[in-house]
């Protein structure tokens, strides 16, 4: 139950990845071998671009999120950047020095923050606000931010990681100029995502060489990973009403879960959220004590973001919310994917629902103890 | 070995691959290592936390393991990237970046890959000196020429440990030694050397080294960065995020990559002595079956100092794109495929001093590990034929 951390490679997509290991070929020679890698890979684009409502042409394929968001910010030419305090790190650490839009309570962005920000300052700007956060779910309301950002002449990126393959997403009727997606996160292989640019951008690469991908990004192309990825695309377009239903899973989990512990925190809980996505605490109990027993139940989920989890730290997005630092570090995250089942959502709560016990009762003989002691 | 010959190699009527310096077909060992993690094994390496991510991150491991050993280096010295093109400009343009202050020069050959001259580029507009050294007609740097350039203002100098046009071997100890002894760092695209003749990046003092996997019968989207720890190599990251490999390169690992880039150097370095041999004996067998049945056909780059699986010749009188149009049974080419699309001809041969007519004139040859004799000779065959008949046609022409 950890899909928004990397989701199992969708077969369809596996067995493309297979297919195009097999082809032998640059897709940069002219010769039979690199033409056929070539339309590999245009297949693939277009994929990608009706996945986002783009044309193919202005899809450029990257290693992934990562580097995505890090040529976005690098390669847009705008010196001035604007980023929500809810952003994936790839974004934070690749402008350290930017500007922090404030989130509001719910984990959305706080508009009229975002407007007093950019009335404050005339250069042009580059607004980074992400359509999904990966440990909330919550949906940012990007229209409205592209109506601001395009009010004050600014270019708008939008780190579509964790939306792509869960929502309906439209870049251009949503006004967006750069968008990031992993191939990774919705069924696709790892070390593959992907730059889609409006013609507003003029992108400056981050990475040199050969004319690949339009001068915008150097490097042989990854012709399985891009394969995988255009078939993964195509997949995840067509699930998308069965990707919705998740959130009856969700919510029964929610349910329950709040059945067990009432006083327990649901973060975004009254806001737009992906349909398969839940960030909560047990209070009392830190999140690395949660993730270890449910791990020896067998379920895989993360107390944050998988990326900085080797290093255990509350969440900077909980944080950004409002959340105390021991309510943050007592939060954990669900998030449900293709292959999650009603048994799944039973054997978590029984499982968590056995630990808020245990540690109930512990924390109530701790206290007949101190009690007694006291007596003394 | 034999039993894959003769699986990859081209039946009759499929065009023969001999285009090896572009990309290597991925190894069928390789591909097999690797499909298990697209599907049962899968997890994000980085989610220490659970079972999933222990798999995941065992086998990534296990694969820096296997990148690091055949270069002498230590598993953690290596840093995966997308790619050797990445690899290049992380090590250029991060060393150059953190040792702006004190160090603002670069070196780097005129024969570099595209992607350590557009790194050098874009430093010289940040304001870092860059010094383009240039090579003798043999392809080889001059290591005089070398040591009067490298000061302690250098930062890094890139010399490619093999040359993608034209195979040439470059002395890397020598060049290490130097650099070692001013206070540069040494980096050495190693994109097509690895696997292919023998490195160590202790013995040859080299700090930084670019691989690629799809050059070595690996996948395409995987290679590494070897950064030295002692002494310790400082750069400047290209992508932020998550910290991942050390802080030097953020972004998920791609587990299935990594497994294939490791299995993909394992198997060269265990193959790598008996496949030099047989490769030396089809390019022999070949540069001589051309020679016999051609005139004026000449070899570019230094003879001895030479990786076996390339040949680059020039054929008097002949244009080389016209010559590869009229051969659709053979895959070949001009130069590199990054460059595949410009109708210039190669800078590498116009830095060996090579008049344009005859850089026009020439072919880059590949042969690898699933090139088998029938189809070198049937190459030679086709290639005789179809110069014959270029040249017949433009003495026809001329008259």
């Amino acid at each position: 139950m950890d899909y928004n951390a990397t989701v199992p490679v969708r077969p369809e997509a596996a067995a493309a990845v297979a297919q195009a290991l097999a082809v032998t070929g640059n897709a940069s020679s002219v010769h039979g071998f690199g033409r056929a890698a070539r339309r590999l890979i245009e297949a693939a684009r277009e994929a990608v671009a009706a996945l986002v409502g783009a044309a193919s042409a202005q899809v450029v394929f990257t290693s992934g999120g990562s580097e995505a968001n890090n040529l976005a910010l690098a390669g847009c030419g705008r010196a001035r950047l604007l980023v929500s305090a809810g952003e994936h790190d790839s974004v934070l650490r690749a402008a350290p020095t930017a500007e922090r839009i404030a989130l509001r309570s719910d984990g959305r962005v706080d508009l009229a923050a975002l407007e007093v920000l950019l009335a404050s300052d005339s250069r042009p700007a580059l607004v980074s606000v992400m359509l999904a956060n990966n440990e909330t779910g919550v949906i940012q309301p990007l229209a409205e931010v592209a109506e601001l950002a395009r009010r004050h002449g600014a270019l708008l990126h939008c780190d579509a990681v964790q939306a792509a393959g869960k929502m309906q997403i439209d870049m251009t009727a949503l006004g967006i100029d750069l968008l990031s997606l992993s191939a990774h996160k919705l069924g696709g292989p790892q070390g593959v995502g992907a730059l889609v640019l409006s013609d507003r951008v003029a992108l400056a690469p981050l990475i040199r060489g050969g004319g690949q991908e339009r001068r915008r990004r150097a490097g042989t192309e990854n012709l399985p990973g891009i394969a995988g990825f255009g078939t993964a695309a195509r997949i995840a377009a067509d699930a998308l009403a069965t990707f919705a239903e998740l959130a009856l899973l969700r919510d029964e989990l929610e349910t329950r879960l709040a059945r067990i512990a009432s006083d327990m925190t649901i973060f975004s809980g009254a806001a737009p959220r992906l349909a398969n996505t839940s960030c909560f605490t047990m209070p009392g109990t830190p999140a690395e004590t949660q993730v270890m027993a449910l791990d020896l139940a067998g379920i895989a989920v993360s107390a944050g973001a998988a990326c900085s989890s080797g290093k255990l730290e509350p969440s900077q997005v909980l944080r950004a919310m409002g959340a105390s630092e021991t309510e943050a570090g007592q939060a954990i995250r669900v998030s449900l994917g293709w292959q999650s089942v009603a048994a799944d959502i039973e054997a978590f709560a029984a499982a968590w629902g056995q630990l808020y016990e245990r540690r109930a009762a512990a924390r109530y003989a701790e206290r007949q103890d101190e009690q007694q002691r006291a007596a003394l | 070995m034999t039993r894959q010959n003769d699986k990859a190699a081209a039946p009759a009527g499929r065009p023969i691959y001999l285009d090896y310096q572009a990309t290597t077909p991925t190894d069928p060992r390789v591909v097999e290592a690797m499909l298990p993690y697209f599907n049962e094994h899968f997890g994000n390496p980085h989610s220490i936390e659970h079972a999933f991510g222990h798999d995941a991150e065992a086998a990534v491991e296990q694969a820096r393991a296997e990148v690091a050993a055949p270069i002498g280096a230590e598993p953690r010295e290596i840093v995966f990237t997308s790619g050797a093109t990445e690899s290049n400009n992380l090590a250029i343009k991060g060393a150059a970046r953190f040792h702006k202050a004190r160090k603002p020069h670069v070196v780097a050959t005129r024969t570099e890959h595209k992607c350590v001259l557009e790194s050098c580029a874009r430093l010289e507009r940040e304001g870092i000196r860059v010094t383009y050294l240039p090579v003798e007609p043999s392809g080889l740097i001059d290591l005089g020429r070398l040591a009067a350039v490298v000061t302690e203002e250098t930062a890094v100098v890139s010399v490619m440990a093999v040359n993608n046009e034209i195979g040439v071997i470059q002395p890397l100890a020598e060049i290490g030694a130097l650099c070692r002894e001013r206070g540069a760092y040494f980096h050495s695209d190693a994109a097509q050397a690895v696997g292919k003749i023998p490195i160590d990046v202790k013995d040859m003092a080299i700090d930084l080294l670019s691989i690629s996997g799809h050059k070595l019968y690996g996948p395409k989207g995987i290679g590494a960065l070897y950064v030295r720890r002692r002494p310790r190599v400082r750069l400047e990251p290209l992508i932020d995020g998550g910290g991942q490999e050390r802080g030097l390169r953020s972004g998920t690992l791609p587990t299935p990559l990594c497994v294939g880039l490791g299995v993909a150097c394992a198997l060269a370095a265990c193959e790598m002595g008996g496949e030099a041999a047989r490769l030396e004996g089809l390019r022999d067998r070949l540069l001589a079956a051309l020679t016999a049945g051609l005139d004026g056909v000449a070899l570019n780059g230094d003879p001895r100092r030479r990786i076996p699986g390339n040949l680059n010749l020039s054929f008097a009188g002949i244009d080389a794109e016209a010559l590869i149009a009229a051969l659709p049974e053979v895959a070949l080419s001009t130069g590199s495929a990054c460059s595949s699309a410009s109708v210039e001809p190669s800078y590498v041969l116009r830095a060996l001093g090579l008049s344009e007519e005859r850089a026009g004139s020439s072919l880059r040859i590949g042969l690898g590990r699933f090139t088998s004799e029938a189809e070198v000779e049937r190459a030679a065959r086709s290639l005789i034929d179809a110069v014959k008949r270029l040249r017949a046609a433009g003495a026809r022409a001329a008259e």
